[in-house]
Order: structure tokens, then sequence, then C-alpha cells
């Protein structure tokens, strides 16, 4: 095994890029179940997202539109889950299991015309002499424009929930429905808007992996990312800045296991593959062991919310 | 405007009709769907759930439909008890993997001995596989409250790496040369799984389920233990009120639909798969959960169910030879079942009433979420 062949200045340049469909998946969840909805569709929504993305980037020949089809797919996906649980309170945990398994069949079912396609992937934003610095300049500025848009939409997010009124409706339909509903506040509203958000950051999320990471479409391309996206959101506590440091973290491990394959590791590669998801389930159960069951879960998560009740 | 109001008792005859009104919904859906891909819905509808029972080339596919149902079943009657509990396992595809794994490599052990004493040791050691696999999130939920949704379906993707390992390594054929996969176990009296009936297709694996169903239905109508997992889906402070142990609970839910999961894996390495190969995960985890819920987490209606789900997934298969109906188009077909099974159901508990809209008055109370 030669250990010397990966690069650390790359290394954290690719984790930059393995992380942010997880990123963007991840922080569109948090929103949702910040406003006390469980969507666990997030797969299906992302591999749609991916499928259209990609779809959407071949026929108009714009990767930035396909971008924008892919969040407007993700979205429209997440409304039928909200139709489904706000509307017709259906069970969440079900109707999310639903979503992803649709979301699964439908996507092969619109990519089978465009396997082994390519597209031109994004150009690396060029910001001059700044992205000529040894390190820190492949680090910090060589990246796609995604890479800037997830870490802006971080910063959003942790600001809109934090400083704005309207994230402090958001957290007070999480927390309490009633109480939310008992003070004038559209409960259901709300929480279609987020669900909405939720859906579109997924589809984002899935386009950057058909888009930019691969970029070509195949099927069952997402390969759990959205479930590991969902556990990042128990790992980050519901916090938007944790959420960045465990897609990081989670890229890295990804990027990692991908360099000792190639670096000829003696380990099983089959070893390595799981690596990521054993990883997954290591850090729930040192999060779970830390706090405890739901400690800094929204207390309505995942409760139907009807007026008359 | 439409409202929805509470029904004071859940409706049984809305319990037992959506499924129907689902199925109906879906199949309008669908054949959009179909017309969409360029199909002729009808068509296309009468070769998924006509041509396969009463056709011209019935007598194939009728054997064909209880090869499917059989681990649907076996896989959604597990599931549906810890469903029914609160107990989300939706790992099945894993447990059914790494049961196949076990089953098979305690078989192969053996080779070339002949004894028909190693296909019910095969079978209780994929039993076991699949049981153990599934303790992994039962031990964790209950050691460290660790949400057992994600852990089972972290571990789906562990065991299609192990099922990887398998094929390509330890569980290789030693006298095929290059291929990867395992010695072939339905050609192998001794571990065979062979058709029971001529022309049913009924396998071990079948009447595995029906026993699966019976012993279910038993367990949930006449058993103290059922009674606790429907009192805990139900009202869990209660069931804790009640003195229901919940670690119990989860070893016995996800113990249980392991276990059969595993089993399910098995008689499948053994009979229709034939060997451990790379290919060998084919969804029948993932699609059991729509059985389960289209069966009403009821066990006789998951037989019905795993019927309806087999005959989509046979006749997708004769769709896709004959119209070119691509066959990711079943998948999405069994999707929009399960969402519109998940829509029709609030029927269940609410009714729908008419309302006009009042006049409003001077403090109205927030307007019922509409």
């Amino acid at each position: 095994m030669d250990l010397t062949s990966i690069s650390p200045t790359l290394l954290i340049a690719s984790l930059m890029v393995a992380a942010t469909p997880i990123l963007l998946a991840a922080l569109g969840e948090l929103v949702v179940e910040k406003a006390g909805v469980l969507n666990l569709g997030v797969e299906g929504m992302m591999i749609i997202g991916a499928a259209i993305g990609f779809i959407a980037a071949v026929e108009i020949g714009s990767v930035w539109l396909g971008f924008a089809a892919a969040a407007l797919g993700g979205a429209v996906m997440a409304l039928l889950f909200g139709v489904l649980t706000q509307l017709l309170l259906s069970n969440q945990v079900a109707t999310g299991l639903a979503l992803t398994l649709f979301g699964l069949g439908l996507a092969s079912l619109l990519g089978q015309g465009y396997v082994g396609i390519k597209v031109d992937a994004l150009p690396r934003l060029d910001m001059g002499p700044l992205s000529d610095l040894p390190f820190v300049g492949r680090v910090l500025f060589g990246h796609d424009p995604m890479v800037y848009v997830s870490l802006a939409l971080v910063a959003a997010t942790w600001a809109f929930l934090r400083f704005t009124r309207a994230g402090l409706i958001l957290r007070a339909v999480g927390e309490s429905h009633d109480a939310a509903h008992a003070l004038g506040y559209h409960v259901v509203r709300v929480r279609l808007l987020a669900i909405a958000f939720g859906g579109a950051c997924a589809g984002l999320g899935g386009a950057y992996l058909s888009l930019v990471r691969v970029p070509q479409w195949t099927e069952g391309m997402t390969a759990g990312a959205g479930w590991i996206a969902l556990a990042l959101v128990v790992f980050a506590s519901w916090k938007p800045a944790r959420v960045l440091v465990g897609a990081y973290l989670f890229g890295g491990i990804t990027v990692l296991q991908l360099n000792l394959q190639t670096a000829g590791a003696t380990i099983p590669v089959e070893l390595l593959s799981a690596a990521p998801y054993l990883v997954t389930i290591l850090v729930l159960v040192l999060i779970s062991r830390r706090g405890r069951r739901g400690g800094d879960a929204p207390a309505d998560l995942g409760r139907a919310f009807h007026a008359s009740s | 405007m439409i409202a929805l109001e509470r029904r004071p008792t859940p409706s049984r005859v809305w319990a037992w009709a959506s499924p129907l009104v689902a199925v109906a919904l879906t199949l309008v859906a669908g054949g959009v769907m179909f017309a969409a891909l360029g199909t002729d819905p009808l068509e296309a509808m009468r070769t998924i759930f006509w041509d396969p029972l009463f056709g011209e080339f019935a007598f194939y596919f009728r054997g064909q439909l209880l090869v499917k149902a059989g681990p649907l079943i076996l896989i959604a009657v597990g599931l549906a008890l810890g469903f029914r509990a609160g107990i989300w396992n939706i790992g099945a595809e894993g447990q059914y993997i790494v049961g196949a794994l076990c089953g098979a490599a305690a078989g192969l052990a053996f080779y070339p001995a002949e004894t028909r004493l190693i296909f019910p040791l095969m079978v209780v050691c994929g039993a076991l596989g699949g049981f153990l696999w599934a303790m992994i999130p039962a031990l964790l939920r209950i050691r460290f409250g660790t949400n057992e949704i994600l852990v089972s379906l972290m571990l789906v993707y562990v065991a299609e790496n192990l099922l990887a390992s398998a094929a390509v390594s330890w569980l290789r054929n030693p006298d095929a040369v290059g291929f990867p996969g395992s010695r072939n176990l339905s050609r192998w009296d001794a571990a065979s799984n062979p058709e029971l009936i001529a022309g049913t297709g009924a396998h071990w694996g079948v009447v595995a389920a029906l026993i699966a169903v019976v012993f279910a239905h038993i367990l949930l109508t006449r058993h103290l233990m059922g009674f606790h997992i429907k009192l805990t889906g139900a009202a869990p402070r209660a069931a804790a009120f009640a003195g229901v142990r919940p670690a119990r609970l989860v070893v016995f839910c996800l113990g249980l639909a392991g276990a059969l999961a595993g089993m399910a894996g098995l008689f499948e390495v053994t009979g229709p798969a034939g060997q451990i190969s790379i290919d060998f995960a084919s969804g029948y985890g993932f699609t059991a959960i729509i059985v389960a819920f289209l069966g009403r987490l009821n066990p006789v209606g998951i037989l019905l169910a795993g019927l309806l789900m087999a005959l989509t997934y046979v006749g997708g298969d004769a769709a896709a030879t004959n119209l070119g109906l691509p066959s990711a188009a079943i998948s999405a077909f069994q999707g929009m079942l399960l969402f519109f099974l998940l829509a029709v159901d609030v029927l269940t508990n609410f009714r729908l009433r008419v309302k006009r809209r009042e006049p409003r008055v001077p403090q109205p109370a927030p307007e019922a979420a509409e």
C-alpha cells in the first residue's frame, strides 16, 4: 500500500465535493424536522432530483437550469408527502418510506434513456490569484459554485432559524403545534412550506450527485445518501453548523475509503465500501448515548396535527 | 368547503374498503402513466393483471406467482408485527441477505455430503443469521436508544457489501473458473428447495409463509404478546402502565422479523435463485413494506396483498417482454399503490364533511388548518 499517493490537499478538496450532496439534503431535512415533521423520503426526493436535474441539463443544455429543475422536482415530490401527511393525516413514517420507494422507481423510469450520457461539469470558480495559493487556494477557493451555494445555505438557515420572526414561528410549530395553533399561526401552512423547502434542498443535493460529483446518471445512484442525511440531522442535534461539520466528516470518510481503495490497501474493498455506513451507525450510537432519546429533538417531531383534536 | 371530522371510532367498513379503493385509484393513475409511456393502458393492465392468471401462458405464470409471493408474505408478516407496535424495521432486505449467506455457508460447509438433514440445518442457520442481523438495531435501541429506522437501513448497505465479498471470495465456487458466485445449491439434492407440487411454484418458503400467517394471526388475536404489541402501538403510555416491557417487545418484533426475513432469503437462495451471486438481493425486503401496509398490517390481509404484489411482479415481467414496458414502471406503480393506500386511509379515522363557511365573528378562533 502506498499511502504517499494520497495527497492531503486533494483529499480535503474532494471531501468538500463528496459532502455537498448530503449537506444540502440534511440542511433541508433539518428545517423540516424543526417544523415538527419527520420526512423519511429524503432518499426518494434526492434521486428524483438527480434524475430530473440530469435530464433537464441534457435537454436544455444548461447545468444551472438542471439544478433549478431538480429543486422544483424535489419540492413537488415533497409536497406529495406534505399533502398526504398534513392534509390527509397519514402516518409520517409510512408516507416517507412510500416517497422513497416511489421516488426510486420513478427516477429509474425517467432516467432510462439517459444512462451513459455525459454532461459538461460545472467549471471550477476561478478566483484569480486566490485560487493559485498553495493548499489554501485549492481547498478554499477552487471549487464549483454549488459548494459555495451550499455553504451560504448553511449560514442562511442558521440565521433564519435563529434571528428571524418566521424562523421563530417555524420552531414554535415544531415544538408545540397546539400552542402555535392557539396563537393563530397556520400550523399546516408553515409545515407545508418547510416540507417544500426540504424537498428542494434534497433535489439540489441529488442533482449535485448526477451533475457534478459523478457526473452521470446511473440507477440507484444516491446509494443511501438520503438516509445518511437523515442520520446527520440527528448527529447534528438539529443545529445547522453541526450539520456542516457532520457532512464534512462523513465526506472525509467517503473520500478516504475511496483513496485507500485506489492506493491498494490490504483491507478488503467491501469493508471499505461499507465503512461510511458503519461509521454512521457508530456515530448514531455515540450521539444517542450522550443525549438519550430525543434530547434535542423538536418536541412535536413526527406527530400529526388536526385542529379538532 | 370540505373539512375532516374525526370519527369516534375507526370505521370498520373503510378499514376493509380502503385497500380496494387504493387499488382502483392506482389502476387509474397507473393507466395514465402507462399511456404516457406510449403503451395502451388497457392492454398493459390486461397483460399485468389478467394474462398471468387466465391467459394463454397462465400455466407458466401461475407458478411464478407463489415463487414471488412466498418471500414477500414471509417478510411482511414479520415486519407488520413490529409496525403495529411502532417498531420500524426497514432493513429486512439486509436480514434477508444475511440469512441467505449464513444458511448457504452452513450448508456448503458439508459439501458434498448427501443427507437430508442439511436442508433443515440451513433453514435454522438462515433464520439465525437474519435474527442476529436484526438484533444489532434491536440491542442498540434498547441499550443506547439509537433510532432503529436508520440503523436497520444502514445495515442493508453493509449486508450488500457482505454479499459482494461472499460472492467473489469466501463463498465462491472453487470449481468455477473466474466466475463470481457460490456453488449451485438448487442442484445439490441435500440442500435444494424444490418445487413441492409440480406447476404450482410452491416450495418450502411458501409453506413457511402460510405457517407464518397462521402463527401471526393466532399471536395477534389469542396471545398476550399480540395484545401487548397492539396496545403499545395504540397507546404507548397505557402500555407502560399495563406493565409492557418495551425492551422485550423490541427484541421480539425485530428478532422475529429478522428470522423470517432470513428464512425467506435462505429459501430463495436454495430454490429460485439457486446460488449466492452479486445480484442476489432483489428488493423483496423493501417491497414487503408495501405488502405489510397494503395488508393493513393484518396477517390475512398480508396474504392477499402479497399475492397481489406478486402479480404485479409477474405481470410486470410479462409486460416488459411483450409490450416493452420498462421494468422500472412496475416499481413506480408499486410505490403509487402505497401512496394511494395511505391517502385513502384517512377515511378510516375521519369522515368528510361539506361545511358552509361560517360567517366571520368579531373574534374568530383560528380557522381550522385547511
